[in-house]
């Protein structure tokens, strides 16, 4: 597989709304990024680490709603950026809606196990989206080619 | 997909080195392994990053909880890691100024030199 003949591809993988499974949608996107040689092996780490935010995020939306369905991974290749949406069928979540974390040198920091995803999302890709759908949310995930990444400071 | 959890007992240290993908899935045992650490009354724990291949934000959240409980009983979690990847991860999070990160295990023990966060 070649950059050429990866870009205008759609590739869709479903998986189980279930923990175990979220190895498997990172390994299939970062196997497909490495494909796409105009992104940087660093850009692909950081991608990796943005599906996994985002497929957990994904479970536990569905583990909320008690939801049996699967959640939806698909990548959509361009000639200058590779986008990642992930779609669970969970009942939604207001990403504005988000507590602020206390200053890291604030004692009640520690208190803070949970919600860093969405910060490491936001920091890891060049462009991010929250979208409700019908069925839940739509995360959309955006790896631009070149220099111009989030990641190249 | 296997997490290795391997302890050893070093100058008054628990060293639990971390192998493999810490995530959503894995990181419940990281987490009772841990528990299972402070239950047995080691409250100086080091961990060991250096085999982990990934670590998301349900890996972070392992690490703070058992920094929270270790603090607790007066004592204290200190981590080994040198991989940029992982140090990232720690970066974005602001969590460099929460955790004594060490470049090895026996700059750890020594408590001295080598820490990446100064």
């Amino acid at each position: 597989m070649t950059a050429s003949e990866v870009a205008g591809e759609v590739i869709e993988l479903e998986i189980p709304a279930r923990a175990e499974f979220v190895a498997l949608a990172r390994l299939v996107v970062s196997a497909l990024a490495s494909a796409d040689s105009n992104l940087a092996d660093e850009r692909i780490d950081d991608l990796k680490l943005a599906v996994s935010e985002a497929c957990t995020n994904a479970i536990e939306a569905h583990d909320a709603a008690g939801s049996l369905e699967r959640v939806l991974v698909r990548c959509k290749a361009s000639t200058d950026a590779l986008e990642v949406y992930v779609e669970d069928r969970g009942h939604g979540f207001d990403p504005s809606g988000l507590p602020d974390h206390p200053p890291v040198t604030d004692p009640d920091r520690l208190k803070f196990e949970r919600g860093l995803g969405i910060p490491l999302i936001k920091a890891l890709v060049d462009e991010v989206e929250f979208s409700p759908t019908g069925h839940g949310t739509s995360v959309r995930l955006v790896m631009r080619h070149g220099p111009n990444g989030v990641s190249e400071d | 997909m296997d997490l290795g959890l391997d302890v050893e007992d070093r100058d008054g240290f628990a060293v639990l080195s971390v192998r493999g993908e810490v995530d959503v899935y894995t990181a419940p045992r990281f987490r009772e392994r841990l528990i299972e650490l402070v239950s047995e009354g080691k409250h100086r724990i080091i961990v060991n990053l250096e085999g982990v291949d990934f670590l998301d934000s349900t890996g972070l959240g392992v690490l703070v909880g058992g920094l929270k409980r270790l603090r607790s009983h007066d004592g204290d979690l200190l981590l080994v890691c040198t991989q940029s990847r992982i140090l990232k991860v720690f970066e974005i999070t602001g969590l460099t100024k929460v955790f004594s990160i060490h470049d090895s295990v026996d700059a750890a023990v020594g408590g001295g030199g080598g820490t990446s966060s100064s």
